[in-house]
């Protein structure tokens, strides 16, 4: 599975609903996640790609879209 | 060895509700309400002072406690309010209980100043003799209830908390504590002329996460599960940040004490409150452990496991 599509399921299982947002759709803005939301999608993402992310790049900038969560992990990588 | 003794807490008279505060900050009652979990909280009156209501804290637990003033070893005052920085309040308490050379010591660290005063009493409370810690906070000086302030003006109020620890008598032994700083994040949350900024946003990210890891740290390493805990008492920040904290842990919602609906968020002084409210309805011996949590400016946070003394009564 390519990587945006492992990150869409992640997102898919922290919400719980089947959503398709944007590649740079602002995952904040649009309410699919707040402050709470977030923690338990970084750890999905960590569970899902092996990755650890420390608290300091817990920032809704760094996760704020699909495409900046790529970046992030490919910057991890 | 060491042991906590006793609680004590003060609260202003003046309840501040939602429906004051939410026109002031262009809000409504009920979103206050759906993202805290507080309906109202205290104001000081302008008379009182940081230094004035811990020392009614103060003697309040002393009272509880059956100790007089003259009996203690060292004070330890946390706030993030202060009316002055240095010397800050812990002097002034002291002066107030009618001491003149005990030592008083200031631990100027909003939300989770008391913690670290009971981690730092566990110690030196053997060497010094009774450590009396007390939480005092005017936060509503130190907030803006303006729109563009909403996010900290809807949280804080203002009490004071105090504990007694004792070397040798107690109604639980402390057991063990963990304490971090993280400074790479001290902008998120700090005071600074006088004046409270917060990055909410950020700081429930680091706490939903720092918080249970270092519950989950200090009891893994004791072999006790979250289910087996007693009561967890946890600075009263946020309700929901409370409730995301206890699913993290996988430990029922109901053994953590809350009263954050009543009182807001009063930093330093959340947590002693909470324990002196949770110990006051103790009527039985208290059956498990013991789990404090806090986490505030700096970063700092921490927990800490006290450990029951069996067959010891409640006493407040």
């Amino acid at each position: 599975m390519e990587q945006q599509a492992r990150i869409l399921k992640v997102l898919r299982q922290v919400t719980g609903k089947e959503i398709s947002p944007g590649a740079d759709e602002s995952l904040f803005v649009s309410g699919l996640l707040d402050s709470f939301a977030l923690t338990d999608f970084v750890s999905g993402l960590e569970e899902e790609f092996g990755v650890s992310v420390p608290d300091s790049d817990l920032s809704a900038r760094k996760f704020d879209t699909i495409n900046k969560v790529s970046a992030y992990l490919v910057s991890k990588a | 060895m060491a042991y906590l003794r006793a609680f004590g807490s003060w609260l202003p008279e003046r309840r501040v509700s939602n429906e004051e505060i939410a026109p002031l900050v262009n809000a409504t009652p009920e979103w206050i309400l759906e993202v805290s979990g507080i309906m109202e909280r205290r104001y000081a009156a302008d008379s009182d002072t940081v230094a004035g209501i811990g020392l009614l804290a103060a003697r309040d637990c002393l009272d509880k406690a059956g100790v007089t003033s003259a009996e203690l070893g060292m004070i330890l005052v946390a706030s993030g309010s202060s009316d002055r920085f240095c010397p800050g309040p812990a002097c002034e308490v002291a002066s107030g209980l009618g001491l003149s050379s005990t030592p008083a010591l200031d631990i100027p660290v909003s939300s989770a100043g008391s913690l670290i005063g009971l981690i730092l009493a566990a110690q030196l409370a053997p060497k010094m003799g009774p450590v009396l810690v007390v939480g005092a906070e005017i936060m509503s000086r130190r907030i803006t209830l303006d729109p563009e302030g909403k996010n900290s003006a809807i949280l804080f109020g203002d009490g004071a908390g105090a504990a007694l620890v004792d070397a040798e008598n107690g109604f639980a032994r402390i057991a063990d504590f963990c304490l971090f700083t993280d400074g790479a994040s001290a902008e998120t949350l700090f005071v600074q002329d006088g004046r409270f900024s917060m990055d909410g946003q950020a700081v429930i990210m680091q706490a939903s996460r720092k918080m249970p890891r270092a519950m989950n740290e200090l009891l893994a390493r004791n072999k006790i599960s979250p289910a087996e805990v007693e009561v967890f008492l946890l600075h009263q920040a946020n309700l929901n940040l409370i409730t995301r904290v206890a699913s993290t842990l996988k430990a029922p919602r109901e053994r953590f004490y809350t009263n954050i609906d009543r009182y807001g968020n009063t930093s330093s002084a959340s947590l002693l409150i909470a324990a002196d409210e949770w110990y006051a309805t103790q009527t039985a011996p208290i059956a498990g452990p013991l789990v404090f949590s806090a986490f505030g400016s700096g970063l700092n946070w921490g927990a800490l496991l006290a450990v029951p003394i069996p067959n010891t009564q409640a006493t407040s």
